[in-house]
């Protein structure tokens, strides 16, 4: 396996770095190595969030995700931003129910996913995040979907035991799709 | 075996200071290194310590300064700005052979400069952070693991040499989220017979003093102070070496810069090119004599850092004159790519 | 023949470096023979400052640390809070107090912070030859304010005890004077009570002490007193600010 570079990016509020945690925690638990960085400082408040993960069988250098292999957007400044960074051959998976436009590059595969009308139509709230983590683990092939409430159990605060049955849903449906 | 968690660089730290048997964090916010305050408000009180929001970082430091010499570990964090601040009483801590753990998570400067990754505060760790003759030992993290170990390793350091022990480290690393075994917690700590605890009618006062108005006195002193400083840098030197036996091109990083240049030196080898790295992990005690024998086989040094050159000085005393030392930087907040390296190599190559 | 003086066993043997009619010397035996007779010389840990009273680690017999300028409030609060069972003091004059370390003050009273300040203000830097203080009187000629300090280019004087009342974490601010006898034995009753209340856990406790400096003043030792009950007492009123009795 190459070295997956992905790069998570949309509104605060919309889960990018719990998403980017359960990637790289999904990362950990077969064996790899990972790296997760999220985004700091003022953008954090109000507006954008973004993080990077990496998942490879080799040492990760630099944590920071320059050029992503997957790029996920879940917003349409997202998309302006970071579709061009993706290196050509790479994967696009675009929330679709709520970027209007398209990816306008044609070297690079488009996934668009209906995430956040998708979550709210299936009772998920705003799940869309884990959707896409769903989906990630089966196109990348990192772990079978059996493993995965094992490693969802690491993520999800132990507060919140509650949460943990509709997240599972989230990655089945991703996961299925 | 212990447990792999995926532990974001400042709570490894934070977690492991616990680890080491550091009851006390004083602390104070600044970007990037807030959540190791965060997080020690929240485990303190867990395991019996003590956490103090100081009003200042100047605050904050002697707060450490007055649990280290009533015999407690103590640490505290801050970012560049904040270690400006502190860098009085950190005189004062070598001063009064006082052992404390102080963490920078280095930001971009001058001033209050940005909040992205940086090691501009290379000279101030290593050479003037503030008056008087003395060091400070600086060790120099790379991933959270090291984060992890480096910081019971800091503190054991302090208690062993009762000197204050930097731990410098920068934005990304102090944000980056790896897998970490956490280390073993301390069961028994030294015993601190200098420290401040009261007589109880049973012993003569202790004193903890840098003043010494007689300047004899005063220079013994230092003096027995630079005896204990050669045993640190005979003992404690610390480094790695990646590729470097037969590298032809040696790079020397340290920190998150040397994440970078690991990279760039497969990328090369896989180019046919024999790059190495030879990476300082104490910054001082700076590895003189390893570097130097290191960079005997190679054609050239290339320093690598994110700032405008200052380990490099280090880089070219260590070598000497004996090859030619090439810089690259970048600063600002700026975190070069293994590809910027890769280009300066070739460039070294062909201008050759 | 019959003993009828002997000298508290919280000063150690040390010849003070103090000047002649300097009131630090009367200040350090009654911080002393308070410690003695609450019997806590073998639990306290005093924090001497930058100023005068620099050397205070040689006369106090008990343990002490010398902290950097301004800066005794934070250190003794980190003394404090890892060693809670202890008596914390700092000994600070008002340049260290009210100068450079007005935040660390201000801050420890606002926690709370269980330790004793003794606050000597002789309203003038002492140590580095007598320029003007934070507590300077309006008028006061100093080093640094060669026609007497004048209040638009200068400012006014800070009145700690009174400031330091107003925070809820502050358990008791008293102001004494060190004149005369009378005043000497009520200085005395302060750090007493100020002491106990730290041992009882009710938090921040300030004695602030009016003290002679002929030296900087230019005085002879009993003019210095008078100048102390003529000119200071009316700026600085003595007395107690606040006394709250609250366990924490």
């Amino acid at each position: 396996m190459s070295t997956h570079r992905i790069l998570i990016a949309g509104f605060g509020g919309q889960g990018v770095q719990f998403a980017g945690r359960l990637l790289a925690h999904v990362g950990m638990y077969v064996g790899k190595e990972v790296s997760y960085l999220s985004s700091y400082g003022p953008e954090m408040r109000g507006g954008t969030s973004n993080c990077s993960v990496q998942i490879s069988d080799k040492f990760i250098a630099s944590p920071l995700v320059l050029e992503p292999t997957e790029l996920v957007v879940m917003n349409g400044p997202s998309l302006e931003k970071f579709e061009k960074t993706v290196v050509p051959g790479g994967r696009i998976y675009i929330d679709s129910s709520i970027v209007a436009k398209p990816a306008v590059r044609s070297d690079i595969e488009p996934h668009p996913i209906p995430a956040t009308a998708l979550a709210e139509e299936m009772g998920l709230g705003r799940l869309a995040n884990v959707i896409f983590c769903g989906y990630l683990i089966k196109k990348l092939d990192l772990c079978p979907l059996s493993a995965l409430p094992a490693i969802l159990k690491e993520v999800v605060s132990a507060k919140r035991p509650e949460l943990l049955e509709g997240n599972l849903q989230a990655l089945a449906l991703g996961f299925s799709m | 075996m212990a447990r792999k968690v995926l532990a974001k660089g400042n709570e490894a730290l934070a977690e492991a200071a616990i680890a080491a048997g550091c009851r006390g964090f004083f602390g104070y916010p600044i970007t990037p290194q807030t959540d190791v305050a965060a997080y020690m408000a929240r485990r303190m009180p867990q395991v019996g310590g003590v956490y103090v929001q100081a009003e200042s970082e100047i605050a904050a430091v002697n707060m450490v300064m007055g649990a280290a010499a009533a015999g407690a570990r103590a640490l505290t964090s801050s970012s560049s700005p904040g270690i400006s601040l502190k860098s009085e009483t950190i005189s004062y801590l070598a001063g009064c052979d006082l052992p404390a753990v102080i963490i920078n998570m280095q930001r971009a400067g001058p001033g209050l400069g940005g909040i992205q990754p940086s090691q501009a505060d290379y000279f101030q760790a290593t050479k003037g952070l503030a008056h008087g003759d003395f060091h400070l030992i600086v060790l120099a993290p790379y991933s959270v693991q090291e984060m992890a170990d480096f910081m019971v390793l800091a503190f054991d350091l302090a208690d062993r040499y009762r000197t204050p022990v930097m731990l410098l480290g920068d934005g990304m690393l102090g944000q980056m989220m790896e897998p970490v075994v956490f280390p073993e917690p301390v069961k028994t700590l030294p015993e601190k017979s200098w420290a401040v605890t009261g007589t109880k009618g049973k012993r003569p006062p202790n004193i903890i003093n840098s003043l010494y108005i007689q300047p004899d006195e005063l220079e013994t002193l230092v003096l027995e102070r630079y005896k204990r400083y050669e045993a640190i840098q005979r003992e404690e030197t610390r480094f790695e070496t990646f590729f470097a036996d037969d590298a032809e091109v040696l790079l020397t990083a340290y920190g998150s810069t040397a994440r970078i240049a690991k990279s760039a030196v497969l990328a090369l080898r896989e180019k046919g090119v024999k790059a190495g790295l030879f990476r300082p992990v104490t910054l001082w005690p700076f590895p003189q004599e390893a570097l130097r024998q290191a960079a005997a086989a190679a054609e050239y040094v290339l320093c690598v850092e994110m700032s405008m050159g200052q380990m490099v000085e280090d880089v070219r005393l260590a070598v000497n004159g004996a090859k030619p030392v090439h810089f690259y930087g970048r600063t600002g907040g700026v975190v070069p790519s293994p590809a910027e390296i890769i280009e300066q190599v070739t460039r070294i190559r062909e201008g050759s | 023949m019959a003993v009828v003086f002997t000298k508290t066993q919280g000063l150690t043997d040390a010849q003070t470096h103090y000047c002649p009619g300097c009131t630090h010397g009367i200040a350090h035996r009654i911080v002393a023979e308070a410690l003695e007779e609450l019997g806590l010389v073998g639990s306290a840990v005093g924090i001497a400052p930058v100023g005068c009273s620099v050397f205070a680690y040689q006369y106090f017999n008990c343990d002490m640390l010398q902290a950097p300028h301004g800066r005794a409030p934070a250190v003794a609060t980190g003394v404090k809070r890892v060693r809670p069972e202890n008596l914390v003091f700092t000994y600070q004059g008002d340049g260290d107090l009210a100068a450079i370390g007005t935040a660390e003050t201000v801050h420890a009273a606002a926690r709370g912070e269980n330790i004793t300040v003794i606050f000597i203000n002789n309203a003038i830097y002492g140590m580095t030859g007598g320029q003007m203080a934070p507590t300077s009187l309006p008028g006061q000629v100093t080093q640094t304010t060669p026609n007497g300090r004048d209040p638009r280019i200068a400012g006014f004087p800070v009145r700690i005890c009174e400031m330091l009342s107003t925070l809820p974490g502050t358990a008791y601010a008293e102001r004494v004077s060190l004149d005369c006898v009378k005043n000497v034995r009520k200085a005395k009753q302060a750090v007493l009570k100020a002491f106990t209340y730290q041992m009882q856990g009710y938090g921040f406790t300030i004695v602030e002490m009016l003290s002679a400096c002929p030296t900087n003043w230019g005085l002879a030792p009993t003019e210095a007193l008078a100048w102390v009950r003529d000119n200071m007492i009316p700026y600085y009123p003595l007395g107690v600010f606040c006394d709250r009795r609250v366990e924490r």
